[in-house]
């Protein structure tokens, strides 16, 4: 099988700090990985690079093959326009650490404004999937309300019906339940463990979560100061590994 | 020496009113245009080219720093000598156009904070959802960043109609220039000179009210959300 994304030698830098050095991964249609490793190693840059949010200062990224950030013009690569950028995004979802939902705009809107506004989707029929989706995470009650009337756990679902009505084929999950309060975050894994289950597009989840990552992960990554430490099945990884970085991270998480 | 004179007073007082067509005329022509030039500089500040953008924020800067008669002056009287653009305005353009360029100077800094006040996360879940930049403006940030410049925007509206009497001084008739001529002709300056006081009042009191109760309720506005929150976790 193709992967549907490689990351090929990714280096990023935020002025003189060097985040990312060097980062290879292959990720496989409907595979799930869960990122973990120390604040400040880079798990969040490697998503946000996928999303787009930021450009790779060195190596190159393809989705389906194709080249996200370069595009080939007289031989030599230039950077990509908006136009590619935006064909790529089409596949890849995201769910944010603050959910980062439209203030201004009730739950349905939420979830129905970027179908109509960029799938160009008639508005009854946005709505209508948009119902569908909120139902599935469990605010089939909340249609009307504004995000600012929700708690953590009901706003990242919304984020997370928001991310899914565009049926991306990846979907990326920054620490999601980082910012809930401990008692909302069970709410927050349920869903994603139902998707896990009974969805075919790849996950990438950076997440603080181990058990939850054993859990529905395929593959966990241990990303240690800006490279891919340790990589492989989660149990491989996160119970049998004798890397003493990967080991003093998990003591340290633990206690 | 004369006391003051109710009758002339109640003679004064209609003729002066007249000219309240033009003051507020000019009041709104000139907030109308700051209003959108204040966009116009948004969009000239932020171009990819930085040399460009460097030069026009400090052609803003002066415009900013140079007192508003002088520039009503130099529109009205220096323009029309200007080589090849130089082209002569009517008194009530040379002041819109002078007061409407000042104006906008500070009402893009309005619109900057505005656009400022709106969290980064708002952008980035825009681009995620894959949002043209056209829809990012126009559907998240804009509706977002607006309200709460609603009241500045007031008091700035209320700051320039106190400065459109300047525009007498190149000859715009509004009712600064029809007391004085009143005054000029009877030698009674008192009454008259009242009455466009208390017309500035008038007009310039309720309107500071009515911005201080738009300020209250965006606050309110966010303290409710505030409120609900607490209730529902």
């Amino acid at each position: 099988m193709e992967p549907i994304v490689q990351y090929k030698n990714i280096h990023k830098s935020f002025g003189d700090t060097h985040v990312l050095k060097g980062i290879d991964l292959d990720i496989y249609p409907g595979e799930k990985i869960a990122i973990i490793g120390p604040s400040g190693s880079g798990k969040t840059t490697i998503i946000r690079l996928l999303m787009t949010l930021e450009e790779p200062t060195d190596g190159d990224i393809y989705v389906a093959g194709k080249n996200l950030w370069k595009v080939e013009r007289k031989g030599k690569m230039v950077p990509a326009k908006e136009k590619q950028l935006a064909d790529v995004r089409k596949d890849i979802g995201m769910v944010f650490q603050h959910f980062n939902l439209f203030p201004h705009k009730t739950i349905l809107d939420n979830c129905a404004m970027p179908l109509i506004n960029v799938k160009k989707m008639k508005k009854g029929e946005a709505r209508e999937m948009s119902k569908q989706m909120l139902d599935r995470v469990g605010l089939g009650d909340k249609y009307d309300a504004y995000p600012a009337n929700l708690s953590g756990g009901q706003k990242q679902r919304v984020a997370m019906a928001r991310a899914l009505v565009m049926k991306p084929k990846i979907m990326l999950f920054d620490e999601v339940t980082s910012a809930l309060d401990p008692e909302l975050v069970g709410e927050v894994l349920e869903v994603i463990r139902d998707l896990a289950e009974n969805d075919e597009m790849a996950m990438v989840l950076v997440t603080h979560e181990m058990d939850f990552a054993l859990e529905i992960a395929d593959r966990v990554l241990f990303l240690d100061e800006g490279v891919i430490a340790e990589s492989g099945p989660a149990d491989e990884v996160i119970n049998k590994s004798d890397n003493p970085r990967l080991q003093g991270f998990l003591k340290r998480f633990r206690a | 020496m004369s006391y003051w004179s109710w009758e002339t007073f109640m003679d004064a007082l209609p003729i002066i009113i007249t000219g309240l067509n033009v003051t507020l005329g000019l009041t709104v022509a000139s907030f109308l245009l700051a209003l959108a030039a204040g966009f116009v500089w948004l969009i000239l500040e932020s171009t990819p080219v930085k040399a460009f953008n460097f030069i026009v924020y400090w052609i803003r800067e002066f415009i900013r720093s140079t007192p508003p008669i002088v520039q009503i002056f130099f529109l009205y009287f220096a323009w029309p000598m200007v080589p090849y653009v130089g082209t002569s305005f009517t008194p009530f353009v040379a002041a819109m156009l002078a007061l409407g360029i000042h104006f906008s100077t500070y009402i893009s800094e309005v619109y900057r904070s505005g656009i400022d006040s709106v969290d980064k996360g708002q952008w980035e879940a825009a681009t995620a959802l894959n949002f043209s930049v056209k829809d990012k403006w126009l559907t998240i940030v804009l509706p977002q960043a607006i309200p709460p410049t609603v009241p500045m925007l007031g008091n700035y509206l209320i700051i320039l109609f106190k400065e459109v009497p300047l525009a007498a001084t190149i000859g715009v008739v509004g009712i600064l220039s029809i007391a004085r001529s009143y005054g000029a002709q009877t030698w009674s300056y008192l009454e008259p000179l009242t009455i466009v006081a208390l017309l500035f009042l008038m007009l310039s009191y309720p309107s500071a009210l009515l911005v201080r109760a738009l300020e209250k309720k965006m606050n309110r506005r966010f303290d409710k959300k505030k409120m609900k929150v607490k209730v529902t976790e």
